[in-house]
């Protein structure tokens, strides 16, 4: 019999593929159908922030953490906002810092359902991605009602939020579509304010959570496809820089929301839930439960809400605007206004470095000022990167169909790995 | 907080001793500058002294100091490269900053033996600010395009580039050719003397 000569051959993933999640390309060397090695080239979305941030004032650069990470805007405003406020000393109300948390846990659950749901699509369960968009879309109303904008939200600012939570929700109206009665069942949890309609969420949460699990948790397809596969040990996963969701997959019960509390966190209550296995399967469970978590922690926060009202911005007029009506009428503070919104904000010489606990893992700013009215270097840590480099180490040895499955896993944003 | 930064403040001063060029604490953050010959040696012990056990290398970045208001702090070094590590054991952070001693041609060694997570991040500070990583396996570029010149996080690099891309519709491909962007500043960039406004006025 001739002997047959097997060659392993290279294949070409993305740059445009579906389950790239965005715009990645990978060169996968294969055998037969064993993947042997994996070479992702990122960049394909760089749109060089951190350059674009040394060119702009300390506010103006707010914005553009939404464009990073673009499914928990929120968050990657959250980093920017506390690594400026640490910078400038500046304190923060009370009240504006459970609005955060608040908002931090909206955004948790935002991106956990595109994770989960889109990790199911790559790997054929279609409903899924139906089922978590449902939900999605009374978050973004959420995200629409406090600032205007279902994604690019620019809700945080240095010294707290742009506003207060409004007092009433938008409504659907009747049309050739819906008619009165239908436009009345959808306006239900909308007759109040936005906290009623969060409120009205968190009590059906739950019950969606347990949809999604029964058609997951036990299905033995999802099972076969994530169960063992991609597995990291704990040591290997810190050395490999994994935080977040990735390294409590594999058993660390570390989380910066509980180990370094930042705003309030220390004064709600919750649990870390952590995986055994380090496999796809765990992690999934993990942003499961963490759902629910954020779920309690939504709870309690609109419960403190209701009670205390406040200023939600600090009163520094070197750091925050002032009040409108107090811009037309007095001197001190249009000056104020007009220099804030000219010049910006100067923040004393320095550098440091704020991390929170974003829902794909740890995403930390590192700001350097020189004093000036735009930072001198401002890093940005995207947990995505980090997971994104073990690529090649999760992929090797397993089939080509679980490239897919780890990609779902890794949660992967290009917006900020590539920054 | 402050009790635990004095604790690591002093593990510091006893383990890595006279090769901490300076130890400063600002903000509640510690920033530990070393030589670069010493870079590699003290990065080990960082990560497996029992006392300090840095496990995890969270972020590795490069900075170039060429235009800051303090440019004396650097001593007429422009490039730096600062890591950011986490000890999960004992809950502290730290900040690890060493100049590369050619202005020129930046080389400092790899971290990618100690921290895997390293590879991806030198190979990122290459890209932008052109510092070599000495003992690398594959540095190559990775966030800028396929056959990109120069290193955009350099601060005499224009925010604006110096080439674009368009399709011709003659040629049937994309065209590279030099940026036609009128480079502007909104707002200038100034540094104020510390009174200046004075906190007195609120």
């Amino acid at each position: 019999m001739a002997e047959t000569e097997i060659r392993n051959y290279t294949l070409n993933f993305g740059p445009q593929h579906p389950a790239a999640h965005g715009v990645l390309r990978m060169v996968l060397e294969l055998d037969g159908e064993v993947v042997e090695r994996v070479d992702p080239h990122i960049g394909l979305l760089h749109r060089g922030t951190e350059k674009l941030a040394e060119a702009r004032t300390w506010v103006q650069s707010v914005p553009y953490m939404d464009r990073l990470d673009y499914v928990s805007m929120m968050c990657n405003e959250h980093a920017y906002c506390l690594a400026v406020e640490k910078l400038l000393g500046v304190d923060v109300p009370e009240r504006a810092q459970y609005i955060r948390v608040m908002m931090d846990e909206v955004t948790r659950i935002l991106n956990h359902l595109m994770g989960i749901g889109s990790h199911a699509f790559d790997i054929g369960a279609m409903t899924m991605i139906l089922y978590t968009f449902r939900e999605r879309e009374d978050l973004m109303d959420v995200y629409e009602a406090v600032s205007g904008a279902r994604l690019h939200s620019a809700y945080y600012r240095p010294g707290g939020v742009y506003r207060d939570l409004p007092e009433t929700m938008p409504k659907y109206q009747p049309n050739r579509f819906k008619n009165e009665k239908t436009v009345a069942k959808l306006n239900e949890a909308r007759e109040g304010s936005l906290l009623d309609f969060l409120a009205d969420f968190t009590n059906r949460f739950p019950k969606c959570c347990d949809d999604y699990e029964t058609l997951l948790t036990e299905n033995r397809i999802w099972k076969q496809r994530t169960v063992g596969v991609g597995v990291v040990s704990p040591e290997r996963a810190l050395a490999l820089g994994f935080t977040g969701p990735m390294l409590r997959g594999s058993n660390i019960a570390w989380d910066l929301r509980k180990k370094q509390p930042y705003e309030v966190y220390d004064r709600v209550d919750f649990d870390i839930p952590v995986g055994k296995n380090g496999d796809c399967y765990d992690r999934y469970l993990v942003r499961m439960a963490e759902m629910r978590q954020s779920n309690e922690i939504i709870r309690q926060c609109i419960a403190w809400l209701r009670e205390h009202p406040g200023p939600v911005i600090t009163d520094n007029l070197k750091v925050a605007p002032p009040k409108r009506e107090k811009m037309k009428a007095g001197m001190e503070e249009l000056i104020h206004h007009f220099k804030l919104f000219s010049e910006g904000i100067h923040v004393p010489p320095g550098e440091v470095y704020a991390a929170i606990e974003h829902p794909k893992g740890e995403f930390g700013v590192y700001a350097v000022s020189d004093g000036a009215n735009k930072p001198y270097r401002i890093k940005l840590r995207a947990p995505g990167f980090a997971h994104m480099a073990a690529m090649d180490e999760l992929a090797r040895g397993h089939m080509l169909a679980d490239v897919t499955a780890l990609m779902g896993t890794l949660d992967l944003v290009f917006g900020d790995v590539d920054r | 907080m402050s009790a635990k930064l004095d604790r690591l403040k002093k593990v510091l001063r006893i383990v890595v001793g006279a090769r901490l060029r300076t130890l400063i604490e600002d903000r509640g953050e510690l920033t530990a500058e070393v030589a670069a010959a010493d870079y590699f040696e003290v990065a080990r012990i960082l990560r497996d002294h029992a006392d300090l056990k840095f496990e995890q290398l969270i972020d590795l970045t490069g900075l170039d100091y060429s235009t800051h208001a303090d440019a004396a702090r650097a001593r007429g070094k422009r490039f730096a490269t600062v890591l950011h590590l986490l000890s999960y054991a004992h809950n502290w952070r730290l900040r690890l900053r060493t100049f590369a001693e050619d202005n020129a041609f930046p080389v400092l060694n790899s971290i990618c033996e100690l921290w895997p997570a390293a590879n991806w991040y030198e190979r990122e500070a290459f890209d932008l600010l052109g510092i070599v990583y000495r003992g690398h396996e594959d540095l190559r570029r990775i966030l800028t395009d396929y056959g990109f010149e120069g290193h955009p996080l350099r601060k005499d690099f224009p925010v604006s580039g110096y080439v674009e891309m368009r399709y011709d519709a003659e040629a049937g491909r994309v065209l590279y050719q030099p940026v036609t962007i009128e480079p502007r500043e909104n707002t200038p960039r100034i540094v104020r003397e510390a009174s200046y406004g004075g906190s007195a006025h609120g």
